[in-house]
């Protein structure tokens, strides 16, 4: 059958489908999208199993972990915000910070549990501690910190225990740093193309914008002249998030792409006008009341969009086996090209 | 050399003491199993013998008691896929074997009777059958009624129309990989999932809660959540029977021996050799998948035999255990975590003390 045939398919196509699927330039031309950042990979050809994913998409629910991801963000930079403020004598600050961090972990955990397949086997999670995976270390992260700032929060609300309160701010507070960002791991460490490519990028994207949501929230519910740490957290944080967003956005040919696209790529312009509004926003009038309460809602929705944004561009490359089989093979090209390269020096 | 990481330059793939990633001699022993372990087993699946019958399907299904599902893995639905014979369509928590099914044509450079045939203007050149005398009326009266373009493209002497294609089956039983580095077992958070004895990659279903993160830590998509139950599901290469001495189900009714178990250094061999016969015999498109324990997990503990890409039968073409680039994440994530500290310091200690 296959016999005097050179080629490497021996010329094989699929009876019912052209050779391989031939992707068609397409670039959304968003109103954002004018600076030319965006890199162009033209005319992909691949071939699929009658079109179906490669790898399984997650099973995880939204609104349930793009929620997680977000309220684990805001707690953890809070919590670091509000030691520090409780350190320097900012007793509002703190008081916001202890609340909103609190709140955000019990929220987290609830939200976590809930997407769990068995959620009343939840504490299985706390048999084993394996640091070559990410729920497991951020199990953790987050069951010490849960801990800690809720109870933080607690003896705020009820006024008991001022000493085991201030050493439970700080306690949370040494957590908040990993929990915050240890969630980019969490979606970093998978087989999903446009998570693991940024695999780098991702904590860091979600410290920044971890930090707009913490600075936001602790800015519109704390007096505007105790409010200063949060402003120059919250301007920080949305800062980072937009460079750190851009270079996901772009950096990684192809798998870039979902960023771009449908509903994440809606999701992602949305989160970045609203985090470039509110950052606005917090400079101009952060200094007075009405300005605070509507920059900080703005750059919490913005981190809030991020996230679920983030979110559902993995979801799109889980789903379409191109961003699965393209970079696999640029990968093989440019290593067997490495490897002639390689065997043309020694010769 | 190859160079094996980008991200993760301290992982080589030739360390012996890494264990996230390239080949491991004794994966059991990695586990923790002590000297005297069972030797790793293995399928070696040889797809130019696949016949797609599908046996392997069933007797998965019968012996593990796995509930019925449609080709997206509905459960307790039946229905076609309406895309090929394969209407199992995948491998999911209900689907431990899934049966490919894939028709391909090629056109070829054969030599052709360059005479006689029906639509050939040359109608001089030869005896014809189809155009000559009554036989030409009776061509006529079909092409009246069938379609007069396909009709006259065929050749009923040699069996090819005049495009000169050829029409082959590919079928290929796929299974888990059972891998080396398994990207399933190292995001597990409970211990669910955990290395048999026998090398394999088995869930315990008592243990696990269902946080799913096996699924997308998967590079060949073969795990997944169970609809209703809650919890994950995939293939165990028949632990249980494994423990009492017998063969898997699969490859006890495979009825071509196109699903091979035994001894992974033993299969290997015996896919070696495969390989070597296919390729004499000028079969040029065949190879192994999943046999080099150089690639990105380390090597399968169910290995093929392809008659085409990878991707053609729904595999990746380069998969890569995740967890290889997790200490360059592990990294990145702590100094995220002392930027936000240091940020929130900085705008703390830059602020003015309110009066």
């Amino acid at each position: 059958m296959t016999e005097g045939i050179a080629t490497r398919g021996g010329g094989w196509r699929r009876a019912d489908g052209p050779p391989a699927e031939t992707r068609k330039k397409k670039r959304r031309g968003g109103r954002r999208g004018g600076r030319g950042e965006v890199a162009m990979v033209d005319d992909v050809e691949f071939t699929s199993y009658y079109g179906r994913p490669i790898i399984k998409p997650p099973v995880w629910k939204t609104p349930d972990v793009p929620l997680y991801l977000f309220l684990g963000g805001a707690a953890g930079s809070s919590s670091i915000l509000g030691a520090l403020a409780d350190v320097t004598g900012r007793p509002a600050l703190a008081r916001a910070s202890r609340l909103t961090a609190g709140g955000g972990a019990v929220l987290s955990v609830v939200y976590l549990i809930h997407d769990l397949g068995r959620p009343a086997r939840f504490l299985h999670m706390l048999r084993v501690f394996k640091p070559t995976s990410p729920l497991s270390v951020g199990t953790y992260i987050l069951s010490p910190f849960g801990a800690a700032a809720g109870g933080a929060a607690a003896l705020e609300l009820l006024g008991w225990f001022p000493g085991l309160k201030r050493f439970a701010g700080l306690v949370s507070a040494v957590f908040g740093g990993p929990l915050a960002t240890y969630t980019g791991v969490l979606l970093a460490n998978t087989a999903v193309p446009s998570w693991h490519a940024p695999h780098t990028e991702l904590p860091y994207l979600f410290g920044g914008s971890a930090m707009a949501a913490g600075g936001g929230i602790t800015m519109a519910f704390t007096p505007v002249e105790e409010a200063g740490p949060s402003r120059k957290m919250a301007v920080a944080g949305a800062a980072i998030e937009l460079v750190v967003m851009h270079r996901v956005e772009n950096g990684h040919g192809i798998v870039s792409e979902p960023y771009h696209e449908d509903r994440a790529g809606l999701l992602l312009r949305l989160a970045k006008a609203c985090t470039v509004a509110g950052a606005a926003l917090t400079v101009v009038s952060g200094r007075h009341r009405a300005g605070a309460v509507a920059s900080g809602v703005l750059l919490a929705a913005g981190s809030a969009l991020t996230r679920f944004g983030v979110f559902d561009a993995g979801m799109a490359s889980a789903r379409d086996p191109k961003y699965t089989v393209v970079p696999q093979r640029e990968r093989m090209a440019a290593r067997a090209a490495e490897q002639a390269h390689a065997s043309s020096l020694t010769q | 050399m190859t160079s094996i990481s980008s991200a993760s330059p301290a992982f080589t793939g030739k360390d012996p003491n890494n264990r996230l990633f390239g080949p491991l001699p004794d994966v059991q022993g990695d586990a923790g199993y002590e000297a005297g372990h069972p030797e790793r087993v293995g399928f070696f699946t040889d797809t130019s013998v696949c016949i797609g019958c599908k046996a392997c399907e069933v007797a998965c299904k019968e012996w593990n008691t796995l509930p019925m599902d449609d080709s997206h893995g509905t459960r307790d639905t039946m229905g076609l896929s309406g895309m090929s014979y394969d209407n199992t369509g995948q491998l999911g928590a209900n689907s431990w074997r899934h049966v490919a099914f894939i028709e391909q044509v090629r056109t070829v450079d054969l030599p052709m009777p360059t005479f006689g045939r029906p639509g050939d203007d040359r109608q001089g050149s030869g005896p014809s059958p189809a155009v000559s005398g009554d036989a030409g009326s009776q061509a006529h009266m079909q092409a009246s009624v069938l379609n007069a373009e396909a009709l006259s493209e065929f050749d009923p002497q040699t069996g090819q129309s005049g495009t000169d294609k050829q029409v082959r089956w590919l079928m290929s039983s796929d299974v888990c990989k059972h891998c080396t580095h398994a990207g399933c077992l190292d995001v597990c958070p409970t211990g669910a999932l955990f290395r048999t004895e026998f090398g394999t990659v088995v869930v315990q279903g008592d243990i696990c809660n269902g946080c799913g993160y096996c699924v997308p830590a998967c590079p060949y998509g073969v795990i997944d959540r169970r609809e209703d139950d809650g919890r994950v599901f995939k293939c165990t290469m028949c632990y249980d029977r494994l423990t009492d001495g017998l063969m898997p189900a699969c490859a006890t009714a495979c009825p071509t021996q196109s699903i091979q178990f035994g001894d992974l250094d033993e299969l290997q061999a015996r896919a070696d050799a495969r390989l070597a016969t296919l390729q004499s015999q000028g079969v040029e498109t065949a190879r192994l998948y999943g046999r080099d324990e150089d690639d990105g997990v380390g090597g399968n503990g169910a290995f093929f035999l392809l008659l085409d890409e990878p991707e053609v039968y729904g595999l990746p073409p380069d998969p890569i255990v995740t967890t290889r680039d997790l200490p360059a994440m592990w990294k990145a994530a702590g100094k995220a975590a002392l930027m936000i500290v240091g940020v929130a310091a900085s705008a703390v200690l830059g602020s003015r003390r309110p009066r």
